[in-house]
């Protein structure tokens, strides 16, 4: 029996640590500007709306709408279960945000384009990765 | 002259054996494929004076990109007055529209550009995955997807699809079109990998990878090297092949170049790329005889017959419906050598090597017949997906 492949985690730097340790406190953390609070993503330390330094990691709601998925059916490496979906989320709270995700929690065939989610978190190694998950609007 | 790629023109070309399994090297390959584009364009070693190639050397196996300028540089003892391999550029043209500056520069006259890929041979030595490896962590655009398996252009490149079909409304019996049509003209073609025709059964009962995206829109991975000759037209005038002008080129980056965060999920980068080469010639999508459309997916050639302007945006499923419209003697034949789903990955140079073959009508069993059946004298090329895009006319005057 072959255990399914450990996800290939990223490499941690000062702009990206947040975004992938937020989940300890139970946060998805995008960076946003101080000062025009314009959210920025990938994390860098430079607003593109107002040319801002002052630009740092903030709890978001860690909902969103699905833009796109993908149903993946090959299993890329062995005893990585399939099928599985692949999705790219906007955050609610600026719908440019996207964040590349898996949608867990369901049966990969009944996601949909448009279908509203929300984060949770799975811990690997020192890495909270953010996942997502239908969401019924009861929270 | 207002636009500097209007003075450049392609000369020459050559190819090695397209295989699935090349029982030679990588660098054999690529010098049967520029041995035979200097003599092609009536040339010598000694006239080439620049070498360009996309992305440059990459060793780690994969057989991606496995011979660099100084592989061959040396291999051909080359002696050159500029060279460069460039990887962040407008898709696997860049190393032409970089030749074009420099020769329009007056840096060089003859530039030697050449693509060289290896991957069915190193997929049978199984380096499949030779950009992951397991224990190791990921870097740049990779570690926003790796973590989320989702680490082949396959599944990266469906949320592109998806979100297309999804705002398209196109059909799998639509889409079918573009692989039926390259392996119909593949038929046609010795040199391609698969030349046995297949019907929209056999497209529908293609395993799917990752929705939308089935095996038969996936092109095909091979051993083999492209090579064209990019001439200052001052020089060309007394060469033997009649010089195929670059009438315009499209090279910008106007969109966010992130596979994660493009703003254009449903066209990809390539309306403004199509655009500024649009902007650069008096001719227009109805002068068009054949185009050589990148298919390293069968979306990314429906994406490109939409920006082009060929058919209106969303429209392309009806354009090609069928398939007459794209087939050899149709509208707007495409992909005429069989493309890279059929007669190979080539990586857009097996595109160029098609569209030179097309205007000097040299296409035999596959020749488009033209306007007035004098052959071909417009050629439209694109390449890439996601964010990259690059395109340009080619005119035989």
């Amino acid at each position: 029996m072959t255990s399914p492949p450990p996800r290939p985690l990223p490499a941690i730097d000062a702009d990206n640590a947040a975004f992938w340790t937020g989940g300890r406190n139970g946060e998805l953390l995008i960076h946003r500007c101080a000062r025009c609070r314009t959210y920025v993503h990938p994390p860098t330390s430079f607003c593109p709306a107002c040319e801002s330094r002052e630009v740092g990691p903030e709890p978001v709601s860690g909902k969103g709408v699905i833009l796109s998925l993908t149903v993946n059916h090959r299993a890329w490496f062995p005893g990585l279960p399939v099928p599985y979906v692949v999705a790219m989320v906007g955050i609610d709270e600026q719908p440019d945000v996207h964040l590349i995700t898996n949608i867990v929690d369901c049966d990969p065939l009944s996601v949909r384009i448009g279908d509203r989610v929300k984060v949770r978190f799975e811990q690997a190694e020192d890495l909270w990765v953010p996942l997502f998950v239908p969401d019924q609007g009861k929270d | 002259m207002r636009w500097p790629e209007k003075s450049i023109a392609i000369t020459g070309i050559g190819q090695s054996r397209i295989s699935r399994d090349a029982g030679v090297s990588a660098l054999s390959l690529t010098i049967d494929a520029a041995v035979e584009a200097i003599r092609d364009a009536g040339l010598t070693r000694a006239d080439i004076d620049g070498i360009a190639t996309w992305p440059g050397a990459i060793p780690d196996g994969s057989g991606f990109a496995p011979v660099g300028i100084p592989a061959l540089q040396d291999a051909l003892r080359l002696k050159v007055e500029w060279y460069s391999s460039t990887r962040e550029t407008s898709g696997q043209f860049g190393a032409i529209f970089n030749a074009i500056g420099a020769i329009h520069a007056g840096l060089c006259r003859h530039v030697l550009v050449f693509r060289t890929m290896y991957q069915a041979t190193a997929r049978k030595q199984g380096l499949v995955n030779a950009s992951y490896q397991p224990g190791q962590r990921t870097h740049a655009h990779m570690g926003w997807h790796a973590p989320y398996h989702a680490y082949v252009a396959a599944t990266q490149q469906a949320l592109y699809f998806a979100r297309y079909v999804h705002e398209s409304g196109i059909r799998p019996e639509q889409v079918a079109q573009i692989a039926i049509n390259g392996r119909r003209n593949a038929a046609l073609n010795p040199a391609a990998v698969y030349r046995t025709p297949i019907t929209l059964d056999d497209y529908m009962a293609s395993p799917i990878l990752s929705t939308p995206l089935r095996l038969f829109d996936c092109d095909v991975p091979i051993d083999g090297s492209t090579a064209i000759i990019l001439s200052h037209r001052d020089a060309a005038a007394d060469l033997p092949n009649p010089p195929l002008r670059i009438e315009a080129i499209g090279t910008n980056m106007h969109y966010r170049n992130s596979w994660a965060q493009l703003d254009a999920l449903a066209t990809q980068a390539q309306p403004e790329v199509a655009a500024m080469m649009w902007n650069r010639t008096d001719l227009r999508p109805a002068d068009v005889d054949v185009a050589e459309l990148y298919d390293g997916f069968s979306f990314h050639t429906i994406n490109w017959l939409e920006n082009f302007g060929f058919c209106k945006r969303f429209e392309a499923g009806d354009f090609i419906e069928g398939g007459s419209r794209i087939a050899l003697d149709g509208e707007l034949p495409i992909n005429t050598n069989g493309g890279a789903l059929s007669a190979g990955r080539m990586h857009a140079y097996g595109q160029v090597h098609e569209a030179c073959v097309q205007l000097w009508c040299r296409g035999g069993a596959r020749q488009v017949k033209g306007r007035a059946n004098g052959g071909p004298r417009v050629a439209a090329l694109s390449t890439a997906g996601g964010p990259l895009a690059g395109c340009f006319l080619l005119v035989r005057d």
